[in-house]
């Protein structure tokens, strides 16, 4: 892949990730009239087009269009897959992701296409790994990983006396101790579904 | 884990407040004034910011610098901050700085190379998620030269590491290949390796790797050559596999990986029988087996599809491949008929029978909404026509001619003409197609049309009744179409007098009187519409009715005169000479603008000697034809007694590409000279004959492996004409046995007179001549063919020369 752009409706850029080295003024030549010539295409068209000498293959997706560019002997059916594969990790992650989230977040959705896609080529074709790596640097980043090792020592123990049946651990546990130990001074913001459980 | 899932972490997780809510002002503002004004006072905090020292909000900035970024304000200030950042030791600010670098550094930037040291630092970090930073940056920016500083380290990591870095490291090798060719031969150890490895991750990366690598190299290409046993297990194990939920994708096991290895396969199986072979069963299975229902599964058959053909593939494989191509076609999705065009389009060339079965689908698609299928069918719909099929196929083909975007319509035309005059099944077909073609898309037409159709149609004979009729008709009601209106100018200028006669076998007559032609010419003449070279096709048609009409002589006169002060300076110069030809040499008139010979096909202003590899007997045949095209029709001949002396000069004789030009560039060339007196012609042509009979040139007519022979003649006659050839000898060693034997055409008498020896001493030292004597008593063109043998160092030489030409004779063997 050399590049991918995500754009919404009215052609405002949601991400860019560029695979190839080219100056700025390059790639905003290309973001414009690539993004001009798809939101030009009617609806029930193609999904892919020759511009210039590479493929396009986009989708789009509610009100936002993902644009992938290939080479000449990539599949076009397998890069379909992709893009659907990465909705599918920002819907996972985001849960039920919209365009706000990636506008507000739009530092995450990188995060998450990095751990997807490697210079261009998918890295990890399993959904699970995928999310399981971002939550780890998630984790990683909230320093939240001293507490977790804390913590899975006395679940450890506390689980070897409940057996079947036993509960789900305590969630407002987990929070009170990391409200009592992290170190910087962020206030967590707890959406209230998730502290009443 | 310890939060049911990601989503939970992540809005567990603290936002960053001051990146939002400069989001949120940046969004609310409602003009680009005012977004501006936004941006200009957040970068002017951000710079402030970067400057102080390390406070806990920096990985805030530089995210908001990004934001502002992407929405295309200029963030080069930043890119010092993502260098710092990047060495910092909180993960969050390194995130965020190498996020950075991919955006805001790339490899044109000096920057850039001051990240190199601590990518390196961070590629042996003992966090592997601050190792998989530093990979993606690599993999994704790195120059050639950082590339060349850190491969050793990238392949230490493709040996000793674990699943998760294994499988970037492999990527990030792809990307060091990529940009340093010679690297690639490090890597191949360790991509051999890692094929045995389980995870389906890093499985995958190695067999990209391998693909790079056997792409660039050859000969690494014929060492990977024995994994394909490997591949083909894994792939089967992939396939034959139950029900993974890890890697399941619409009940297709690991559909990435399957297309990769498919494809690595291709590449292995290329001009390979061995390698072909080991394929063949498992290409056969996962053709047969997968599911085509969704997307994927199509994914997997395409590439599939693509390997079969690129293989040497037993035949039965290629027809299954053939086969789920077709279903392609069929296919509700428009995606997957693109897909199955664009295959299809690879092989029409070497199976074409295979594909022509599916012509039937292919020419539907020609209506198609799609812009993108509408030109793939059209690429296949023109490489399918044949003999057998032409008919119906330019139906459908003139059908999608009127109804196609503008993009199409040059390539469709000139597709057209090409198959119509490939299988054209009659010349009224051919010539109803070019017309149709000219009608409906005539703006979009090559240059070269005009001529061609008009050579067609004066070939055509019989049909020029018809045609005539034709393209008046088409006249009356469009004249918008330059190459249409050019044509039928020149039609009814050339056979002007079949249309006045009012009968036609082949269509239905049309009682056209002398002023209705007239009429439609001056319109033409008279339009905005026409273009300055129609407008002189229309002029020269109407001079040339002058003699094809009987009452509206007077008419034509007017016409021409009008024209004779317009401002356009060609069609000025025309009218002015046609004046002339109505006033001082109305004698020539009805010899000059008689009808136009048949035009042959490859006269493009070249002499028309190509006649190699003919028996001589056949150029009598092939002089007289040309003798015919290359003067005037002998009525002319004998009346433009100027002709003779311009018979030094060819050029003008010569047809040219220009039709309609001959017998006004020959009308030019007289008139040109100041008024157009006689006695003036003379005296300005006079000294230019002369200069021909004085002197007998010698050129050289062959020279091979040393050997030279030249030739110069002399006239004693008429029709007497004496040849002498020299030969000499330019190499090392000495030639014995030298003969020369000539032959001419059939009505001219030859007579060799001795040579004057038979050896040709080594370094040119003497030379051998040859007379010959020649009588052309029909004063035929003049041409020989001479056999030279010889023997030099033992071996006998033998070789011909055709002679065309002779210095000091024009064309015409005068």
């Amino acid at each position: 892949m050399q590049f991918m752009l995500l754009f919404s409706r009215q052609g405002k850029l949601r991400l860019q990730k560029w695979y190839v080295p080219l100056s700025d003024r390059e790639k905003k030549k290309i973001t414009r009239e690539l993004v001009q010539t798809v939101l030009a295409r009617k609806p029930k068209m193609c999904s892919f087009l020759e511009w210039r000498d590479l493929k396009i293959v986009y989708k789009r997706y509610a009100s936002l269009y993902f644009c992938c560019a290939i080479e000449d002997q990539d599949n076009e059916l397998i890069t379909l897959e992709i893009i659907h594969r990465y909705v599918e990790l920002l819907d996972k992650y985001f849960g039920s992701v919209c365009e706000l989230d990636i506008i507000f977040n739009f530092e995450k959705a990188y995060f998450i296409l990095d751990e997807f896609l490697l210079g261009g080529e998918a890295q990890e074709t399993s959904k699970k790994n995928v999310l399981k790596a971002i939550e780890q640097a998630d984790l990683l980043q909230e320093n939240l990983d001293f507490q977790m090792r804390l913590f899975a020592g006395r679940q450890r123990s506390r689980d070897a006396t409940q057996r079947a049946g036993g509960n789900r651990p305590d969630i407002n546990t987990v929070h009170s101790i990391i409200i009592i130990h992290v170190p910087h001074t962020h206030i967590l913001h707890l959406p209230a579904a998730v502290r009443s459980r | 884990m310890y939060f049911y899932n990601v989503n939970e972490l992540y809005r567990a997780m603290s936002p960053s407040v001051p990146l939002q809510e400069m989001i949120r002002a940046i969004r609310s503002a409602r003009t680009q004034c005012e977004e501006r004004g936004v941006i200009q006072r957040e970068c002017a905090a951000i710079r402030a910011q970067f400057r102080q020292a390390d406070n806990g909000g920096r990985s805030h900035n530089l995210a908001k610098l990004l934001y502002v970024h992407m929405l295309g304000y200029p963030a080069h200030f930043g890119q010092m901050e993502c260098v710092r950042m990047i060495a910092s030791p909180r993960y969050s600010e390194k995130r965020v700085g190498y996020l950075g670098a991919m955006m805001l550094l790339d490899e044109k930037q000096d920057a850039s190379l001051l990240i190199t040291n601590s990518i390196k630092n961070d590629l042996s970090h003992s966090n592997q998620y601050v190792q998989s930073l530093a990979l993606c940056t690599l993999a994704c920016m790195g120059s050639a030269e950082m590339c060349r500083d850190l491969a050793p380290e990238i392949d230490r990591l493709l040996r000793a590491s674990n699943s998760y870095i294994k499988k970037k490291a492999a990527l990030c090798a792809v990307h060091i290949v990529r940009k340093v060719h010679d690297l690639g031969e490090l890597f191949v150890p360790a991509a051999r390796s890692l094929l045995a490895e389980k995870n389906h991750g890093v499985l995958h990366g190695a067999v990209v790797l391998i693909i790079e690598l056997c792409e660039r190299n050859p000969e690494t290409l014929e060492r990977f050559r024995k994994t394909v046993p490997d591949l083909v297990q894994i792939m089967k194990g992939l396939v034959l596999s139950g029900y993974s939920p890890e890697h399941d994708v619409a009940g297709i096991s690991d559909p990435f990986l399957q297309v990769r290895i498919l494809r690595l396969l291709r590449i292995l199986g290329r001009n390979n029988e061995g390698a072909s072979d080991a394929m063949n069963d498992l290409l056969a299975q996962v053709a047969t087996n997968t599911d085509s229902t969704k997307t994927v599964g199509n994914a997997v058959l395409y590439e599939t599809v693509l390997t079969v053909l690129d293989i040497k593939s037993e035949s039965g494989l290629r027809v299954l491949a053939v086969n789920i191509l077709g279903r392609f076609l069929l296919n509700n999705d428009r995606n997957i008929r693109y897909i199955a065009m664009t295959s299809l389009q690879k092989i029409v060339g070497t199976d074409h029978n295979a594909v022509q079965r599916h012509r039937g689908t292919i020419v539907d698609c020609l209506k198609d909404q799609d812009a993108s299928v509408k030109r793939r069918a059209l690429e296949l719909s023109l490489a399918l026509v044949s003999a057998s099929n032409i008919r119906s196929m330019m139906k459908e083909l003139l059908l999608f001619l009127s109804s196609c975007p503008a993009e199409l319509k040059a390539h469709a035309a000139s597709g057209i003409f090409n198959a119509a005059e490939r299988y054209a099944p009659s010349q009224r077909w051919h010539i109803d197609t070019i017309l149709h073609v000219l009608t409906t898309a005539g703006g979009d037409v090559r240059d070269e049309t005009v001529p061609n159709l008009i050579q067609l149609i004066t070939n055509a004979s019989e049909l020029h009744c018809y045609t005539v009729h034709k393209l008046y008709r088409a006249l009356l009601t469009d004249i918008s179409q330059q190459s249409l209106v050019q044509v039928a100018c020149w039609c009814i200028g050339e056979y002007g007098d079949l249309l006045l006669r009012g009968e036609c076998q082949e269509t239905e007559a049309v009682q056209v009187t002398e002023d209705d032609v007239l009429d439609a010419l001056e319109t033409v003449l008279q339009s905005h519409m026409s273009s300055p070279a129609t407008r002189g096709f229309a002029l020269t048609a109407t001079m040339k009715l002058s003699t094809r009409i009987t009452d509206n002589v007077d008419r034509i006169r007017s016409i021409v005169s009008i024209y004779g002060s317009c401002i356009d300076v060609e069609l000025q110069q025309r009218a002015v000479e046609y004046n002339a030809l109505f006033k001082k040499y109305d004698h020539m008139r009805a010899a000059v603008l008689e009808r136009m010979p048949v035009i042959e096909k490859n006269s493009s202003g070249h002499t028309n000697g190509e006649t190699t590899g003919e028996a001589i007997k056949d150029i009598q045949p092939a002089k007289v034809k040309q003798g015919e095209l290359l003067l005037p029709p002998q009525p002319a001949n004998q009346v433009c007694d100027l002709l003779d002396l311009l018979g030094g000069s060819d050029e003008t004789l010569q047809p040219s590409p220009a039709v309609g030009a001959p017998v006004p560039g020959l009308l030019i060339n007289t008139a040109s000279i100041a008024g157009g007196d006689l006695l003036d012609l003379l005296g300005v042509l006079e000294p230019a004959p002369l200069a021909p009979v004085l002197t007998a040139p010698t050129v050289p007519v062959y020279e091979k492996d040393g050997v030279t022979l030249t030739l110069s003649c002399e006239k004693q006659s008429d029709t007497g004409l004496t040849v002498t050839l020299t030969a000499s000898n330019s190499t090392e060693s000495d030639i014995s046995s030298f003969t020369l034997q000539a032959a001419v055409p059939k009505s001219v008498q030859l007579h060799m007179k001795a040579p004057s020896g038979d050896s040709l001493p080594a370094r040119g030292t003497a030379k051998v001549t040859q007379m010959v004597v020649l009588n052309n008593p029909n004063k035929v063109s003049l041409k020989m063919r001479v056999r030279i043998s010889y023997t030099s160092q033992g071996s006998a030489f033998q070789d011909t020369v055709q002679i065309d030409s002779f210095p000091g004779l024009d064309a015409a063997g005068q």
